[in-house]
């Protein structure tokens, strides 16, 4: 791992956080404010996850001693890495740093869906469990609600716990009007042009009620049955479906239905 | 990175004449590393080697998917009906696949020999298409299958099934090959750009399907239930080594069926270790695109047309999932409303902390009896959770502290000492990297 390298790496970028952002592979990261590294109180329980807490903690904010040794150097870069992702992951679920990952994630820097009737929705990084060492990073598809693994090995390596279980939930949570719609890609259409389609047609929301959202607005729209919408692959052969995946499919379906109705049952008692 | 990627693939393809091939294989790679002059390489390296188009073909980059056509499968013009209408050049087009000297009258009609190149490309693919449908092909297929040529789902919870690649539609010219897992059904797009220019038709919508069924102990089952190890906390934490220790063989009474214990966790999102409700907005709506009912018999209970047979009441586990999930409702949007705030307000966090622990009590007692509830069924909840044996117990019993710590829960004083020790557990990193390609 190159980037595991050495810590004088941060005499060519003003600042660690922004060497450590710039590096190769670190591309999920969004900055942390450094007045929320400084506030201690965000920082609480971290110093008995991370050695050398003090000097990595001044690593990170470049207030470290030039004097330090050289061996210490380098085992402290890798205690600042730690310590900047599990501070990230907790900056990343306050408002600020969730509109700083929006930002990311309107850019599509964390990828796009694989699958492909979710026509490249963007995806969103999470991890699965917040204790860092167990599970590297996933990504979230807004769309089919479902997890995959980053494409690039670089980007596979990176621990699950910096990004933490709850931050693509929260996400859409605090900003429902983002919530993807379900549908897949537009028939006949190439999977661009649609993607396209479908971020165009949701941009105006977006931008407009943005806003309101993160007040607490959007009461008037209904996921109930955006279900409904999703589009699903048919294995066919010659053109008939496969009868035990058909049979798994209408069962899927049903249950799908099932929840539907649950959903506007509840939607007519609570107007 | 394509020649490093590339090597593995044309090993899969070498069973063929092996001679030919390992003399190939020193072609192929100069070819690829000048990709723009195939034409070049074409003409100038087939006549002097003992390289066959077929083979040169299969093992240029992006076209590690196919297989080799044999020639005599490709000889027998009754493979080939219909598709001299759809070729350009079919004469030339032919003799270039099947490496017969062209005669010279022929070779001063054709404009460009590009264009018989991609005649012969769309010949050799079409004709591949037919091909993975026969005993032959399907065979050459699995055995680039089974040595992991396709690739595995990007779903993390298919726990890196091996994929097939197909067409959507089997008609040249009109979209990708993608890959079929047969795990979750779905179709993916490869995770490389270099297999974007690769014709879907050349694979089929025929070729996956049909796969599956001839070698069914490659199918995944359409049912699945939980490892029975619902009380012991390891089990659910390795989700991915779940699938290699298995206690009794797998048998799906349906024997035109998938034969393959399938991988069937479905992945349920938690803020702060708590389900996101259904009734929330951004809840769950699409988890019934993935679940897998427990027994084969519970497939019968939806008719032809996608309506429950006996009506819902008739269907008791659900109805016992739908009050779980009543139970749930009342206290997640609070909880999770709650959490809200203190991360908008973070310097009014004592007050925060002052609230939100009278929440996690409230919401204590009833995740406390919501276990009681669960537990006539206990495996059904591990079912639709992948996470939920993990979470009732690290994260059900614990948020009850840990709630009142503000954003990261799990870090604080409940882990003090699991702390220490993933410190040192800095070396065995590369482990879980390891286990994060599944």
């Amino acid at each position: 791992m190159e980037e595991a390298s050495t810590g004088s790496d941060s005499d060519y970028s003003s600042t660690w956080v922004s060497w450590f952002l710039s590096s190769k592979g670190n591309e999920y990261f969004c900055e942390v404010d450094e007045d929320f590294i400084l506030d201690r109180f965000n920082l609480t329980g971290l110093n008995n996850e991370v050695a050398n807490y003090p000097q990595a903690l001044d690593l990170i904010t470049d207030s470290l001693d030039d004097d330090i040794q050289d061996e210490l150097r380098g085992s402290l870069d890798v205690q600042a890495r730690l310590l900047y992702g599990l501070i990230h992951a907790r900056w990343i679920v306050t408002a600020r740093g969730l509109t700083k990952m929006l930002e990311k994630y309107k850019r599509a820097d964390f990828g796009r869906c694989p699958r492909v009737l979710c026509a490249s929705q963007p995806l969103l990084p999470v991890g699965l469990t917040d204790i860092p060492y167990e599970k590297s990073v996933k990504l979230y598809c807004g769309r089919c609600e479902d997890l995959y693994s980053p494409k690039s090995s670089r980007h596979g390596s990176i621990d699950g716990a910096y990004f933490g279980t709850t931050f693509p939930h929260l996400l859409f949570l605090v900003y429902p009007t983002l919530i993807p719609l379900k549908d897949g890609e537009l028939p006949s259409n190439p999977i661009k042009e649609s993607s396209t389609d479908s971020r165009s047609r949701r941009r105006p929301r977006e931008d407009t009620e943005a806003g309101v959202a993160a007040e607490g607005g959007a009461e008037g729209i209904s996921t109930a049955n955006v279900a409904l919408k999703a589009e699903r692959y048919r294995p066919r052969i010659y053109g008939f479906q496969v009868n035990e995946i058909a049979k798994l499919q209408r069962w899927q379906e049903a249950i799908r239905d099932r929840q539907i109705a649950r959903l506007e049952a509840l939607e007519d008692k609570t107007p | 990175m394509a020649s490093r990627q590339k090597s593995p693939a044309t090993d899969a393809q070498q069973p063929p004449g092996e001679d030919e091939v390992a003399s190939g294989n020193g072609e192929g790679d100069e070819i690829m590393e000048e990709a723009e002059e195939q034409e070049d390489g074409y003409t100038s390296s087939t006549p002097t080697s003992t390289l066959t188009w077929i083979s040169w073909f299969c093992s240029l980059p992006g076209h590690e998917y196919f297989c080799e056509v044999t020639e005599d499968f490709i000889e027998d013009d009754f493979n080939l009906t219909g598709l001299n209408a759809m070729v350009p050049f079919w004469k030339e087009a032919m003799e270039m696949v099947l490496d017969v000297e062209p005669e010279d009258e022929d070779t001063s009609k054709i404009p460009d020999v590009s264009i018989v190149e991609s005649s012969a490309e769309m010949l050799y693919g079409l004709v591949h298409q037919r091909y993975i449908l026969t005993r032959a092909g399907l065979q050459a297929m699995a055995d680039k299958y089974e040595s992991g040529v396709f690739g595995s789902c990007p779903r993390v919870y298919c726990v890196g099934c091996n994929v097939v690649p197909c067409g959507r539609v089997d008609i040249p010219g009109s979209d990708t090959v993608k890959l079929f897992c047969p795990n979750c059904n779905d179709i993916f797009v490869p995770p490389s750009s270099r297999f974007q220019g690769v014709d879907g038709a050349f694979f089929g919508t025929t070729f996956a399907h049909l796969f599956f069924q001839t070698y069914r102990e490659l199918s995944p089952a359409p049912f699945w239930r939980a490892p029975s190890a619902g009380g012991s906390p390891l089990s659910p934490r390795s989700v991915s080594g779940s699938n290699g220790s298995r206690a009794s063989p797998f048998n799906n009474p349906n024997p035109h069926g998938g034969q393959k214990r399938a991988a069937g966790y479905v992945y349920v999102p938690r803020i702060y270790g708590f389900k996101v409700s259904e009734r929330a907005k951004s809840g769950p709506r699409m988890q019934w695109l993935r679940l897998r009912p427990e027994t084969p018999e519970e497939l019968d209970m939806v008719d032809w047309r996608g309506r429950w047979i006996n009506g819902d009441d008739g269907y008791d586990d659900d109805d016992e999932e739908e009050e779980e999930d009543r139970q749930m409702e009342d206290f997640d949007p609070e909880a999770a409303e709650g959490e809200d705030d203190d991360d908008e307000e973070e310097e009014e966090e004592d007050e925060a902390v002052g609230t939100t622990p009278m929440k996690g009590q409230k919401s204590g007692k009833q995740a406390g009896s919501d276990p009681l509830t669960r537990t006539p069924g206990p495996v059904r909840s591990v079912r639709t959770s992948p996470t939920a044996s993990e979470g009732p117990r690290s994260l059900d019993d614990k948020p009850l502290i840990d709630l009142s710590v503000y954003t990261l829960p799990s870090f604080g004083q409940s882990f003090g000492e699991g702390k220490v020790r993933t410190v040192r557990q800095w070396a065995p990193r590369t482990d879980w990297a390891g286990t994060a390609e599944v």
